[in-house]
């Protein structure tokens, strides 16, 4: 079995340990992991749904704009992490997989490891509350 | 493949009446083929006794550097190939995203620290950030990969002679674990020990040392030999023991370890002096379950 990149386990590491929500993806987009704080908003126990390929996540949590408009898959910002290797914020709604919507907030940004390898991104979420 | 251990103390030199039985030298471990050719893992103060065994041969020397940490380079003014002109040597080292090698080792060969400084040492020495992917050196195919410890520090798996030797001495895989189990794919240094004949380990301090020393870079040795079973090593060598351990504190955590399961390996207890040969896979038969003195 392959291992992952050490920055990778030590940043899955960090996430298991912080209260904010986070989610993890490889190089190619496809899911790693994300931290029970995340799990609230996207509805399911990571335990149950494992590692995910990039066209399933980004599609099965149907991300949304203000104006309730579907979000491209190239348009979020873990896309834009990857695909242009900087950092992207913007607002949207997601269904989780119970079903519920939510309004949230996404801040993603590139990892990039020793001797310039891409390691894949990371997306913080903020769930937008009324005040 | 033959290794010996001339370093197996962590962090400090440990000398003194209370450190002979396993030493008081820090990291050193030189790895020889079947035809003579010299690995060197890491240079730590064990490597001056070991230079001196090197003295007059011609052949080149490969220093394989896990990290820049003191108790790692320290021999390094002190290796007596480094004084022999026409001596070939290649040393290697981590990359940083900063700073060369070069830069990095010459903080320490330089005055004030050290009165010779790198550029003067009169072999023909060539530094290398060490690729972290496989190359060969002569017989030896070498696996380098970033590990779990302080700054940019790699672990080492080697190949040769049919036999394979996985080399972490500052490692700690249970950070953020606690050492439940995870999937191997998620544990620090799985790729370069996994089925390894033999497995040289940090083995720094008991369990309840460890939760005093969270993120200091190092193992309790409870969390060394649940990462040895996970990998599916033949034998594991503690290592990188504490200055603060004396022998019979190390003899009795070892003899608590060990006697706590069956463990599918052999234990070894890092001890310099130590030399053993890896063999050839084929011949190693069962491993069995006991601790060698």
């Amino acid at each position: 079995m392959a291992q992952k990149a050490v920055e990778l386990i030590l940043m899955r590491q960090l996430a298991s340990y912080l209260a904010m929500p986070i989610f993890l993806v490889d190089p190619e987009g496809n899911l790693l992991y994300y931290n029970e704080p995340a799990e609230r908003l996207l509805g399911r126990r990571y335990d149950e749904t494992g590692e995910m390929p990039r066209a399933e996540w980004s599609t099965v949590f149907t991300p949304t704009a203000e104006d309730g408009s579907p979000i491209p898959p190239e348009e979020v910002p873990l896309s834009i992490a990857l695909l242009k290797w900087h950092a992207a914020h913007r607002a949207l709604a997601i269904r989780g997989l119970d079903g519920v919507t939510r309004r949230i907030a996404v801040t993603a940004f590139p990892l990039e490891g020793q001797g310039g390898r891409r390691l894949g991104a990371v997306a913080i979420f903020w769930e937008e509350r009324p005040s | 493949m033959r290794l010996t251990l001339w370093g197996t103390r962590g962090s400090l030199a440990a000398a003194g009446p209370e450190t002979v039985r396993y030493g008081g030298n820090t990291s050193c471990v030189e790895v020889r083929s079947v035809d003579g050719s010299v690995l060197i893992l890491d240079a730590g103060t064990g490597m001056r006794r070991l230079g001196g065994t090197l003295r007059g041969e011609d052949r080149r020397v490969d220093i394989l550097l896990t990290h820049l940490h003191m108790d790692h380079i320290q021999g390094l003014g002190f290796f007596a190939p480094f004084f022999e002109p026409e001596r070939n040597v290649q040393l290697w080292g981590p990359p940083s995203t900063t700073q060369a090698l070069r830069e990095r080792l010459t903080r320490y060969l330089s005055p004030p620290l050290f009165p010779v400084r790198l550029r003067e040492l009169p072999c023909r020495l060539a530094l290398h950030d060490v690729p972290l992917e496989v190359f060969e050196i002569g017989p030896f195919r070498v696996s380098a990969a970033l590990v779990c410890h302080p700054g940019p520090t790699v672990g080492y798996r080697i190949t040769a002679d049919g036999a394979t030797l996985a080399y972490l001495p500052d490692h700690e895989p249970a950070l953020g674990l606690g050492w439940v189990p995870a999937a191997p794919d998620w544990i620090s240094g799985f790729s370069l020990a996994a089925g390894a004949d033999m497995l040289i380990h940090d083995a720094q301090y008991s369990a309840a040392e460890y939760v005093d020393h969270v993120g200091w870079g190092h193992s309790a040795l409870t969390h060394t030999l649940a990462f040895a079973t996970t990998a599916g090593v033949r034998r594991l060598v503690t290592f990188h023991h504490d200055p603060g351990h004396d022998d019979d504190t190390l003899t009795r955590l070892l003899d608590e370890a060990g006697g706590s399961a069956a463990f599918p390996f052999q234990i070894v207890p890092g001890t310099e002096g130590l030399s053993m040969d890896l063999g050839d896979r084929r011949d190693l038969g069962a491993p069995p379950v006991v601790v060698v003195r």
